[in-house]
C-alpha cells in the first residue's frame, strides 16, 4: 500500500508538474535521450543486420558481438566513459548504444535469414538484383520481426535512461537519483511509475507502427 | 598494473572475494528465477489463457528501471544483498518464462502422442520428454538473464554498496583512481562472457543428441524458424 500512497502523493503534488524539475521537462529530455540512442543503435544495427542476413553470413560473429555488447555492465561503462570523456551528453549516449545495438543486430539478421526462400528465388529469377532483393522482398518479409527488435531495445533505453541522471543530466532519472539522496522516497516511485509508464507506451507506440507498415499479405501469414 | 588489482581496503574484499560476491548476487537469482519460472511456464502451457496476462505482468515490471526497483525495497529488505537479488529475480523470470513456454510449446505432436502411447503419465512425459526437448530454448534463456544479471549487478552500488565489483565504480571516483573503474568493467564482463560460454557447454552435454552450435547454423533447412525463443530473448539484455 505503501508505495501507491507514495504514487498518488507524488502526482497530486502541484510542485511537480512545473519549471525546470516538473514531470513535463523531464519526460521530454527522457524522450529526447532515448530517441536520439534509438536512432544511433539503429543507425549502426540495421545496416550491418540486414546484409549479413542478406548473405547469411558472419552469424558467428555477430552473435559474439551481441553477447560482448551484452556482457558489458551498462553502468560501470557509464562510470569509465564519464571518467574518460568527462560530463555531457556522448559519455551517455555511448552505454545506451552499446545495449541497444545488440538486440537489433541479432534480430535482424535472424529475421532477414529466416525469410522464405521461395519468393527471394522467384525474385532473382524475375531479373531483380541483389539489392532490390533485400529491400523489396526480404525487408517488407522480415519487417515484423525486426520491429521486435527494434522494440526489446527501446524498452532498454527507455528504462535504462535513468541513468544519464547519475552523471548530473536530466531525464525521469533524477527524481530517482535526487529522491534517493533526499531519502524522498516518494520522488523515487513516482520517477519509476513514470519509466515503467513511458516503456509501456513505446510498447504501444511500436504495436501500432507495426499495424501501419507491416504489408497485410504478411500479416495474414503469421 | 599493480595497482589495477590492489582493491582499497573499504571494500572489505580483495578482488577475488569481490568476484565472489558478484557471482553469488548475480547467479542465486538466476537460480531462484528459473525454480519460480518452472512451474509458472508449466501453468501457463495448460491455461492458455494465463499466458497473455503472464506475459503483460512481466513486461511491466521489466519496465521498472533497476536503481529504482532497488530503492523501492529498501523500504522493506534495508540495503542488504536480499534487495539487489529480489528485481535481479523478476527480471529473470521475465526472460525464463516465455523461453519455457515457448521450448515446451515446440515439441512437436506426434512426440507427445508417442510418449503417451508408450505409456507415459502426464508428468513422466513432462519431464522425460517434453523438458529435455526444451533444454535449447531454456538454456538460451538462461544465457541472457544469466548475462544481464551479471552486468545488473554493478548498479547495486548506489544503494549502500552493494554492488560488488560494482562498489570499485564507487571507490574510482572518491579516490579519483579509473584504473579500478576499468577493473569493475572488464572484470564483470569477463565473468559474463565466462557464464555465457560455460551455458553453451552445459547445454552441448545435455543435449548430445543435437548437433553443436556452429553446425546447426550452417545445416539448418532454409525456412526453418531459428532458435524457437530468440524474439522473446532479446527482450533481456539491460
Amino acid at each position: 500500500m505503501n508505495v501507491i500512497n507514495f504514487v498518488s502523493a507524488f502526482f497530486s503534488e502541484s510542485a511537480h508538474w512545473q519549471g525546470y524539475d516538473g514531470i513535463p521537462t523531464r519526460v521530454w529530455e527522457h524522450v529526447q535521450y532515448s530517441l536520439e540512442a534509438l536512432a544511433l543503435a539503429a543507425v549502426i544495427g540495421l545496416p550491418i543486420g540486414l546484409v549479413t542476413g542478406h548473405y547469411g553470413r558472419g552469424g558467428n560473429v555477430l552473435s559474439l558481438v551481441a553477447t560482448a555488447g551484452r556482457a558489458l555492465p551498462t553502468f560501470g561503462l557509464l562510470v569509465v566513459t564519464t571518467i574518460v570523456l568527462g560530463f555531457g551528453m556522448l559519455p551517455v549516449m555511448i552505454p545506451l548504444v552499446v545495449l541497444a545495438v545488440p538486440p537489433i543486430l541479432v534480430t535482424t539478421y535472424e529475421a532477414v535469414r529466416s525469410v522464405d526462400p521461395s519468393p527471394v528465388d522467384a525474385a532473382r529469377g524475375m531479373g531483380m538484383g541483389e539489392s532490390g532483393v533485400l529491400l523489396r522482398v526480404e525487408l517488407p518479409v522480415a519487417l515484423p520481426m525486426i520491429f521486435g527488435g527494434l522494440r526489446s531495445a527501446a524498452i532498454q533505453i527507455v528504462s535504462t535512461a535513468t541513468i544519464a541522471a547519475y552523471v548530473s543530466l536530466g531525464g525521469l532519472g533524477r527524481y530517482i537519483v535526487d529522491g534517493l539522496y533526499q531519502h524522498d522516497y516518494e520522488k523515487v516511485v513516482g520517477g519509476a511509475t513514470l519509466v515503467a509508464g513511458m516503456a509501456l507506451a513505446t510498447l504501444a507506440v511500436f504495436w501500432a507502427a507495426a499495424k501501419v507498415t507491416v504489408s497485410p499479405g504478411v500479416r495474414r501469414s503469421n | 598494473m599493480n595497482r589495477f588489482f590492489d582493491i582499497p581496503s573499504d571494500l572489505q574484499h580483495d578482488w577475488l572475494g569481490l568476484i565472489g560476491l558478484h557471482l553469488r548476487e548475480a547467479l542465486l537469482p538466476v537460480l531462484g528465477g528459473l525454480l519460480l519460472a518452472l512451474p509458472l511456464a508449466q501453468l501457463c502451457v495448460r491455461l492458455r489463457w494465463l499466458y497473455p496476462p503472464v506475459l503483460w505482468v512481466t513486461t511491466v515490471l521489466y519496465a521498472i528501471p533497476s536503481l529504482a526497483f532497488f530503492v523501492v525495497l529498501i523500504d522493506y529488505t534495508g540495503q542488504t544483498e536480499l534487495t539487489v537479488m529480489i528485481p535481479l529475480t523478476i527480471y529473470s523470470l521475465v526472460v525464463l518464462v516465455p523461453a519455457i513456454v515457448d521450448g515446451v510449446r515446440s515439441v512437436p505432436q506426434e512426440t507427445l502422442a508417442a510418449a503417451t502411447a508408450m505409456g507415459f503419465g502426464p508428468v513422466r512425459r513432462y519431464v522425460l520428454v517434453q523438458l529435455p526437448i526444451a533444454v535449447p530454448a531454456i538454456i538460451a534463456g538462461l544465457r541472457v538473464a544469466t548475462v544481464s544479471s551479471i552486468s545488473l549487478v554493478s548498479v547495486g552500488m548506489l544503494i549502500g554498496n552493494q554492488g560488488a565489483l560494482g562498489n570499485l565504480l564507487h571507490d574510482a571516483q572518491i579516490y579519483n583512481r579509473p584504473e579500478l573503474a576499468w577493473n569493475s568493467v572488464i572484470t564483470s564482463a569477463a565473468l559474463a562472457v565466462l557464464a555465457d560460454a560455460l551455458l553453451v557447454v552445459v547445454r552441448i552435454l545435455l543435449t548430445p543428441w543435437m548437433p553443436s552450435g556452429a553446425r546447426v547454423e550452417k545445416s539448418k533447412p532454409a525456412g526453418v524458424r531459428p532458435e524457437p525463443a530468440v524474439p522473446a530473448l532479446e527482450d533481456a539484455a539491460r
